[in-house]
């Protein structure tokens, strides 16, 4: 029984075998499930959680960037960071949108995440204390955020599916403009070559918990995958990042702060690859559990922004219900 | 709880000669402020050149349930393509 694994109480008592089996047959034919089909209890619960902790990332995750955008040095810089920004508030929108095909309102996801009782992704817990951290967020993070989005273009789930490819073709320039200021900083004084390896060192580690809990530990993967909600396991996504980071990183003449980190030639099938050293995994749940360096912080930004646009909301939704009335008033008269 | 924003559709015609697709969707107080806010999240790159909103609440939907009985007979009605009428070799133009 496929749902019972993640909820067994909410989902298994209506849900026939039949039932089950035919959405998983759909499932297995790469049919694309859509809003008003009818699926498993535990399958819309999975992407509820997904989706809604994916949009927070997004949101939560332009407080670290737009702590810079006063400070950017220069206005090429400042006109890109604030256009990532803005993006990444598009990305929150597109995903919020998503999850509210599945019967969840944008105010409970919200409260949610302002009551401290949603995740978000763990890396936007953590401060930018230089320049250079933005650009290693732009290199690392939203390379990161690449690898694990591509493969969601193809979620067995359509407005999910819809959203990523919406995405992903916005990701590309974020992770090229942070490139692009490592470059800048590593092609410059012996001041700026430390502050990037400085922030390569602080963000590598979080850039690869990015991915999630090892394979062995990931309490949701092997039911998302066969969902089709996942297509790569987490650990599977991690070593393609490091293979691809790693390089740059050689490119740019900055050293990786992994003094484990090994070419292994056998991985891959033959073609090689990099093996890691240990994460820190009691990091990654305390910064996840709301316990990183920021995460108050976060918080509280994110609750003052929905405090003080209250009064807007509210003006915006009176102001609609006077021109409403205001018309109907109008049409009775005239007819 | 807080109160609710309505929920609007967003539709973008890429270029003239093409129709309006739904792009995805926004929360407005009205269509004004939605058209607004349609332009700010959907068409930061050239996406289009005009834009539709729609209240969601206002969009009427066929019933996924009743899928066979709306969309089956439709693939029963063969006679109803090119395909299903024999045609000689020889014959030009048909
Ligand atoms: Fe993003
Ligand atoms: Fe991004």
């Amino acid at each position: 029984m496929y749902s019972q694994a993640l909820d067994g109480k909410v989902a298994v008592k209506s849900e026939s075998m039949d039932f089950l089996e035919e959405f998983q047959k759909r499932i297995d034919a790469e049919e694309k499930i859509e809003p008003m089909d009818a699926m498993p209890a535990g399958y819309r619960k999975t992407l509820v959680r997904q989706i809604s902790q994916h949009a927070h990332s997004e949101i939560v995750g332009m407080l670290p960037e737009g702590n810079w955008i006063t400070r950017a040095p220069s206005l090429r810089r400042k006109i890109a960071l604030l256009a990532k920004v803005q993006d990444e508030c598009g990305h929150g929108l597109y995903l919020y949108a998503a999850a509210e095909t599945l019967g969840v309102s944008r105010e409970e996801m919200t409260e949610d995440l302002l009551e401290g009782r949603a995740k978000y992704s763990s890396i936007f817990n953590y401060p930018t204390l230089s320049w250079a951290d933005i650009g290693a967020i732009g290199w690392l993070v939203d390379s990161a955020a690449i690898m694990n989005q591509i493969p969601l273009c193809r979620c067995s789930y359509g407005p999910y599916a819809r959203a990523m490819v919406r995405i992903c073709k916005e990701e590309s320039f974020h992770q090229r403009q942070g490139f692009e200021i490592m470059l800048a900083l590593c092609r410059g004084t012996d001041r700026q070559r430390e502050m990037a390896q400085d922030a390569l060192n602080r963000w590598w580690w979080p850039s690869l918990m990015m991915f999630g809990p090892p394979d062995s530990e990931s309490r949701h993967s092997d039911q998302s995958m066969t969902w089709k909600i996942k297509r790569f396991s987490n650990d599977s996504l991690r070593r393609k990042f490091i293979d691809a980071t790693v390089k740059q990183a050689e490119f740019l003449g900055l050293d990786v702060p992994d003094p484990d980190l090994k070419w292994d030639p056998d991985l891959n099938g033959g073609e090689g690859g990099f093996r890691h050293g240990a994460i820190d995994w009691e990091e990654f749940r305390r910064v996840i559990s709301g316990f990183g360096p920021m995460a108050k912080e976060r918080l509280a930004a994110r609750r003052k922004a929905w405090e003080d646009g209250a009064w807007v909301r509210e003006a915006a939704r009176a102001h609609a219900a006077k021109t409403r009335s205001a018309n109907r008033r109008d049409s009775a008269v005239s007819s | 709880m807080t109160e609710s924003t309505p929920l609007w559709e967003v539709f973008i015609r890429p270029r003239n000669g093409l129709a309006h697709k739904h792009v995805g969707s926004l929360h407005a107080a009205d269509a004004e402020m939605a058209l607004q806010a349609a332009r700010n999240a959907y068409t930061r790159r050239g996406e289009g050149n005009s834009i539709w909103v729609v209240a969601s609440a206002d969009i009427a939907s066929t019933d996924p349930d009743r899928n066979a009985e709306d969309f089956e007979p439709a693939l029963s009605k063969v006679y109803r393509h090119p395909t299903f009428y024999n045609i000689p070799d020889g014959v030009e133009n048909l």
